[in-house]
């Protein structure tokens, strides 16, 4: 079983540190993990998106482009990929920048209105964590312990103060 | 009173060079330089495309060939690796000047610590006397047989006065071997060039106005004649810069 | 082995060629192979080493040339129109028997092209990375940890043999992150202490060393030519390398290399579910090319099929490695399309991997 992400939004969402989270979530529960961005010009102020892949088996394609899990943060993205989510799949859209409303009845979508919430919250920029809770929440990817190292990793010493934020982000997240 | 003989550096062998051509008395400056700062174990010498493609049997230091106009880059990655070492380059004008402009260029700006000795006759003496960046206006050469047309073929570029805008150059200098005294200003321009390299200042070219009898159809005393009426005159001689970088 | 970590492949790679013991690097930025030059700017002057930023593809691979024939253990890396800019030096370095390596994250192309994975440039890697007759060492990883664990055998395999080394990665393997190891080994820089042929200042201890590739008398010039073939037939003798999955009893044997041997691979996982008989091999040295390991993994084959992010060009030399005596098929996607593993496998059962 190979868990096929895709993460899109604009660029200065945190699309690729989601990614990134993820791709250690999987590295820590000793699976077999690759972490993929669009690379190139889109990142400029455009559209940005990053594959993840968690699995049992070494990965084949790192390149997700029919995602079994799907979180986007902004209409082109929720437009373009909405419909390659498999059979059975899950989406997470944030609601607060997503007006549109899937009408396909094959894959489960999760309507967070992530970006309000966490400017309500005074978690600002943290709107990627709310999403990623709901997702550890509605998806079994890894234990709250894992997270937690994950983000240590993640996150560059000097900016340690930015760790306990992320993990509560997360937990309003999962409390949704 | 010294004795007269041949520089260490300075390879036991007869050089391919023509009649009047004057690398073979460059050549024995930069020798007598590395002989006098005894640097010769710890010389690399690059060589150009052109006349002086084979330069590397003649001098006794460690040497290596470069690509046509590549020796500046060529110099850099041996200096970087071995800064303590001393690399100059020996380059024509076609080389230094036209094919090799971008690598020049920024070896100085950069102040890349090593010594260029540049040879500048107005020609590709090489491939038989076509036009070169530094041909004169109104020369004649194979690819400007109705003489050089600036209306056509544009100007000659002046590298010590280019070069001398950029702040890593230590020297820029022009000097010439076509008598005694400006020999004697030649050598001490390329001492001074090692010297800058030793003290790791900076970057230094030294141009030195060549002679080509063969491509210019001249004798050899024609040939010392032209660059004194037609070459000095658009080239003037003397220090354009001089002043450690660091 | 340290701990694992996630890195870019053009970062792993990066870090790799300093553990190898690479003092300079040269460079000059290009999509998407920069953050080799962005990490190495970073970690060469903590370790004792040079990052040099070149103001051209051509001075950098020159630069290359300069401190290679010191002896020094240097890189310089790019994407493929800069390759083919560094064409010029490299034939210089394979002409002065310089030990070096570079690297190409290929883009697509021609001309200006694109910047998503590509292996398009294939036949210029291995056939024609510049004039002259000469070889370059060619290799192909197709995951990050691959990608470090090659820098160092493409570094010592240049200087064993005199030659330069060249890892063809692609922008799939240079941008994607996965887990890798290191092992704990302290960084120590090369000098030229084990190559007496280097130009490095003679201390008067010897007759100076001179690199350079010209040779004006043709009988000299194709003796050094020949010598150096003598060369290349022994590494093509005793280094090629292939991995092969699942190929004893397959009717139908996949070839592809790189990234896109991954895809296949996944692709020949799901045939094998469905019950078609395929196998697949992955040549890891494309220089030499393992001629011997694909004729043995063809051996009991109908057919082969050849995957590639191109118009088709290793599938050449996989022809001409069974001397044609097998129908050889091909399926490729290029421009910096990436096949997809459906595609490949709908591939497979057109050829009739079920009989």
């Amino acid at each position: 079983m190979t868990n096929q992400i895709l993460l899109a939004g604009f660029g200065g969402q945190g699309i690729l540190f989601m990614g990134k989270l993820l791709a250690y979530f999987g590295l820590y529960e000793d699976k077999e993990v690759s972490w993929l961005p669009s690379y190139g010009p889109e990142m400029r102020g455009g559209t940005c998106n990053c594959s993840v892949c968690i699995g049992d088996e070494p990965i084949g394609s790192p390149l997700v482009d029919e995602p079994d899990i799907l979180i986007v943060m902004n209409t082109p993205s929720y437009d373009k990929f909405i419909g390659s989510v498999v059979k059975g799949g899950i989406a997470l859209i944030d609601s607060s920048l997503i007006e549109e409303k899937c009408d396909r009845d094959d894959i489960k979508c999760f309507y967070v209105p992530a970006t309000t919430l966490a400017n309500e919250q005074g978690m600002k920029g943290m709107a990627n964590m709310i999403l990623l809770g709901k997702l550890l929440k509605e998806a079994d990817i890894t234990s709250p312990e894992t997270v937690k190292k994950a983000m240590e990793k993640v996150i560059p010493p000097k900016r340690a103060n930015l760790i306990e934020a992320n993990l509560k982000a997360i937990e309003l997240g999962m409390s949704l | 009173m010294p004795e007269f003989k041949r520089p260490h550096a300075l390879a036991d062998v007869t050089t391919h060079y023509c009649p009047g051509c004057t690398h073979g008395i460059v050549h024995r400056l930069v020798s007598e330089v590395i002989d006098e700062m005894g640097i010769e174990g710890d010389t690399i010498g690059i060589c150009p495309v052109g006349c002086s493609v084979m330069a590397y049997d003649y001098f006794e230091c460690d040497m290596m060939e470069a690509a046509h106009g590549r020796a500046p880059a060529v110099a850099t990655g041996v200096k970087r690796a071995n800064p303590d070492k001393f690399v100059f380059t020996y380059q024509g004008d076609g080389d230094l000047a036209a094919i090799g402009t971008a690598e020049i260029v920024h070896a100085a700006t950069r102040g890349e610590n090593i010594t260029v000795i540049f040879i500048n006759n107005t020609t590709y003496g090489m491939t038989g006397g076509q036009m070169a960046p530094t041909t004169l206006p109104g020369q004649v050469t194979q690819t400007t047989p109705y003489g050089r047309n600036p209306d056509v073929e544009g100007f000659p570029v002046r590298v010590c006065e280019m070069l001398s805008q950029l702040s890593g150059v230590a020297l820029a200098e022009r000097v010439t071997v076509i008598d005694p005294k400006n020999i004697a200003i030649a050598k001490k321009a390329i001492r001074k060039g090692f010297e800058f390299q030793k003290n790791k200042q900076g970057f230094s070219i030294i141009e030195v106005l060549s002679t080509c009898p063969t491509n210019w159809g001249k004798t050899p005393i024609e040939a010392l004649q032209r660059v004194r009426d037609e070459m000095i005159p658009y080239y003037p001689l003397g220090v354009y810069k001089e002043g450690a970088v660091r | 082995m340290a701990e694992k970590k996630l890195m870019k492949g053009n970062e792993a790679l990066a870090e790799a060629a300093l553990r190898a013991g690479c003092k300079c690097f040269f460079g000059y930025p290009i999509t998407p192979q920069t953050e080799i030059s962005a990490y190495l700017s970073k970690r060469m002057p903590k370790v004792g080493g040079t990052f040099l930023q070149a103001e051209s593809e051509v001075a950098a691979i020159n630069m290359v040339y300069g401190c290679a024939g010191s002896g020094i253990r240097c890189m310089t890396s790019s994407s493929s129109p800069g390759i083919s800019l560094k064409t010029e030096g490299i034939s210089y370095i394979a002409g002065s028997d310089l030990p070096c390596v570079i690297i190409n994250v290929q883009r697509g192309g021609p001309g200006l092209g694109g910047i998503q994975p590509s292996q398009a440039d294939y036949w210029q890697v291995t056939h024609a990375l510049g004039h002259g007759d000469f070889h370059a060492l060619v290799f192909a990883p197709a995951s990050v940890q691959e990608m470090v664990d090659t820098v160092t055998k493409a570094f010592d395999m240049a200087d064993e043999f005199r030659m330069p080394a060249v890892i063809l990665a692609d922008g799939l393997l240079g941008q994607m992150m996965e887990p890798v190891a290191f092992d704990d080994a302290e960084i120590k820089m090369s000098d030229a202490s084990n190559k007496p042929w280097a130009a490095s200042g003679h201390k008067n201890a010897r007759k100076h060393n001179i690199i350079n590739s010209l040779y004006l008398q043709p009988d000299q010039l194709e003796d050094k030519v020949t010598a150096r073939f003598k060369r290349y037939e022994k590494i093509k003798a005793e280094r090629s390398e292939a991995v092969s999955d699942y190929c004893e009893d397959a009717d139908i044997v996949v070839v592809a290399y790189g990234s896109t041997a991954r895809l296949a691979k996944s692709a020949v996982e799901s045939a094998r579910k469905e019950g078609l008989k395929v196998g697949i091999i992955r040549p890891v040295t494309l220089w030499p090319f393992p001629v011997k390991q694909i004729q043995a993994a063809a051996e009991n084959a109908k057919k082969l099929l050849v995957v590639e992010m191109s118009m088709g060009q290793m599938v050449d030399d996989v022809k001409l490695a069974i001397n044609c005596s097998k129908p050889v098929e091909f399926y490729g996607r290029t421009g910096g399309v990436i096949p997809k593993p459906a595609e490949i496998l709908a591939k497979i059962r057109e050829m009739g991997g079920k009989d």
